[in-house]
């Protein structure tokens, strides 16, 4: 009997119970949507993760006053300021694996619009600040060097900020607000950023030039830098190189003799982010382990009601047998009716997971992956559990015999 | 006679020789269903195989229905000894030179009559077309042609075994093996049935029919009694005519063999 024929007669039989196909497949059903839903879900938690870290600077490493168990994002606070404006500058020219390096210095201040005013973070910088983190301008302009070398009271805003100041929508360049005090002129709006990894809102915050943020907002000893040094890799793989060599003509600068801790830390960010990856992806995992156990036992309902189907079915096995099918043409036949379930249960499966997949992404706002090398294998999962789990019952069916099945009640 | 070749006799369609078939329930306890049946059955003819329950003749069916392999002798189907083939061997046997008519219809449930039909064809990997031709015509040949999307549940007993025999009929088997097929039936469809067979009978096709009844034995040509796994007589006799009486109004709906006698 050819195959087209076997399964039409499988898809007969099937249909003759459409109910207990239907939920038959059911497991199989919600079982390959789980194992798709559940992936997307992981790799969309991992893109964001990584949109996260990229949002942050790429090749971003972070040197700060004091050892690495002191002291924090916020420039040290608490600690003695270690680093220097020459250390700086060194880092900038003399590394070759580094090729921005910007002093980064905030603090939380209020500002003042003429109707509002917003408390936020006020940062000091300089150029070097915006390459590194691939912060561009969406409306106006960067301030210039040479307003960092004035020291003018101009800065550029995030977007956060000049909602809650002017509303949504209103472009600010051109106005002025004032900083402890002080009047500034708004220059530019930056692009939104969205958030840290630790869920930081990265446009709430003005950015001005470091010199005038000295003058203005928060002064300090004229030598050390009163913050942190961002720094901006060549690349992704020179990272850890220029971690060594910042760590190197560092110690050099500070003449620290050997055995004796930094007394200054180095961050790197690409490391964090690996960490975190890693994190997603053993929930990733985790998901889709807890889904695939939601197939298997899927599976195990098709070997189920086979199992009773095959004994119901002993008389209509033995009318088959009787009329001339051979025991490989039942075994096919109950073959491809746990094949046919499966895979159907397979496809339904697979736009129902992408359906979840797709409302899921829309709700936690996270980019739609759907992954076809887990859609094949799911499919062909199903499919090798339909005939593993097809193939007892099947096999049992075909070693009925004709007389035992026909007499029997 | 023994085994080796068999003298090519005219018209012999199948030969027992010294059948034996002994059932092991396990434990040492044996049951002997045949004791040694020997028995020549001819192209055409119409046996009623009778006896007491228990006799052997389920069991002499299924042998002579390649169903089942005797436990020890011969069976010699055309020319061919067929008593040590293999399973699917004896499937396509089945497929090829039999019809079964069983007492309890054994029709699919939940699926037409015409499907029902076509299953042979189905098995003997006949094309759609050639299908749906050969089941219609089987249909219209026990008179059951308008109700061939019907299904099982949806026809009465004598409907449901027509169906059944058209089903055996549809391969254009060389013999019809009928147990007990008009067990659960009423008289009147019992001689619509054997009129069917006698029909059959005399276009070609063997029919054994195993019955309980002197009355549906006496359609048969020929009558073969057993007792105790053994054949204790077997003769020849003239069949009765089954002739189908007049049919009352509610008759009508049940269906009257079509065309009738010749
Ligand atoms: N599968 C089996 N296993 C064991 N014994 C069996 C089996 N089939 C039949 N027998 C025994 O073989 C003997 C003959 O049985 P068989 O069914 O051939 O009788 P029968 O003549 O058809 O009877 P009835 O008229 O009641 O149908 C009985 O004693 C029965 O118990
Ligand atoms: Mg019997």
């Amino acid at each position: 009997m050819n195959p087209w024929v076997t399964f039409k007669v499988a898809l007969r039989a099937l249909l003759r119970n459409k109910t207990r196909s239907g939920l038959t497949m059911l497991g199989i059903v919600i079982g390959v949507s789980a194992v798709i839903a559940m992936v997307a879900i992981g790799e969309g938690a991992k893109v964001k993760v990584a949109q996260a870290f990229d949002a942050m600077g790429t090749n971003l490493l972070i040197v700060m006053s004091g050892s690495t168990q002191g002291g924090g994002m916020r420039g040290g606070a608490g600690t003695m300021p270690t680093l220097t404006w020459g250390d700086l500058a060194s880092v900038r020219t003399e590394v070759s694996s580094v090729k921005y390096a910007a002093p980064v210095c905030q603090t939380g201040a209020s500002i003042q619009s003429d109707e509002q005013n917003w408390t936020t973070m006020i940062v000091g910088t300089s150029l070097d600040y915006f390459a590194i983190r691939n912060w561009a301008i969406d409306k106006g302009a960067l301030f210039s060097q040479a307003d960092i070398d004035s020291g003018s009271k101009v800065l550029v805003m995030g977007t956060t900020v000049a909602e809650k100041l002017y509303g949504a929508g209103v472009d600010p360049t051109g106005r002025t607000i004032r900083v402890r005090g002080s009047p500034f002129q708004i220059v530019g709006l930056l692009t939104s950023k969205g958030q840290s990894p630790m869920g930081q809102d990265y446009d709430d915050a003005v950015v001005m030039p470091v010199t005038t943020f000295r003058a203005k907002i928060q002064g300090g000893l004229a030598q050390y830098i009163p913050g942190v040094v961002f720094v901006g890799a060549t690349s992704s793989k020179t990272t850890s190189r220029a971690q060594r060599d910042i760590e190197d003509l560092l110690r050099d600068r500070h003449h620290l003799q050997p055995g004796i801790e930094s007394d200054f830390s180095i961050r790197n960010l690409s490391e964090l982010a690996g960490a975190s990856q890693q994190g997603t992806q053993v929930m990733t995992s985790l998901l889709a382990a807890v889904a695939a156990v939601s197939l298997l036992v899927g599976g195990i309902g098709i070997m189920n009601i086979l199992l009773v189907s095959v004994t119901e079915r002993t008389r209509e096995i033995g009318v088959r047998m009787a009329i001339g099918a051979k025991p490989r043409t039942i075994l096919a036949q109950f073959l491809v009716e746990a094949l046919t379930l499966a895979v159907m249960g397979g496809v339904v499966g697979i736009g129902l997971g992408i359906f979840v997949a797709q409302r899921l992404a829309a709700s936690f706002q996270w980019p739609l992956l759907i992954r076809g090398d887990i859609i094949v294998l799911a499919v062909g999962f199903s499919a090798a559990i339909g005939i593993g789990f097809g193939l007892y019952p099947a096999w049992k069916a075909s070693r009925l015999d004709p007389i035992d099945a026909l007499r029997y009640e | 006679m023994a085994t080796g070749e068999q003298p090519i006799e005219p018209n012999v369609l199948l030969r027992l020789d010294g059948v034996t078939k002994v059932y092991s329930l396990g434990d040492g306890v044996e049951v002997h269903a045949l004791r040694g049946v020997s028995l020549t059955v001819h192209t055409g003819e119409f046996v009623a195989v009778m006896g007491a329950s228990g006799s052997g003749k389920s069991t002499l069916m299924s042998l002579l229905g390649c169903l089942d392999r005797p436990t020890s002798g011969a069976y010699f189907l055309e020319g061919r000894d067929v008593s040590r083939l293999s399973r699917n061997e004896l499937a396509d046997v089945r497929n090829r030179t039999m019809g079964f008519v069983f007492q309890s219809f054994n029709l699919l449930s939940r699926t037409s009559a015409k499907e029902n039909v076509e299953l042979p064809l189905l098995y003997a990997g006949a094309s759609t077309k050639v299908r749906k031709e050969r089941a219609m015509e089987a249909l219209g040949r026990v008179g059951l042609a308008d109700r061939s999307n019907h299904h099982p549940n949806q026809l009465s007993g004598g409907q449901q075994q027509r169906v059944a025999i058209a089903r055996a009929l549809v391969n254009q088997p060389r013999i019809l093996l009928a147990d007990e097929p008009t067990g659960n039936l009423d008289s009147r469809t019992s001689i619509e049935i054997m009129a069917l067979f006698q029909e059959l009978g005399r276009s070609g096709i063997t029919v054994v029919v195993v019955t309980h009844e002197p009355d549906i034995a006496a359609y048969a040509t020929r009558v073969v009694m057993m007792r105790d796994g053994r054949v204790v007589d077997d003769h020849r006799q003239v069949p009765l005519a089954a002739v189908v009486p007049p049919a009352t109004v509610e008759d009508v709906e049940g269906g009257v063999l079509a065309g009738g006698a010749p």
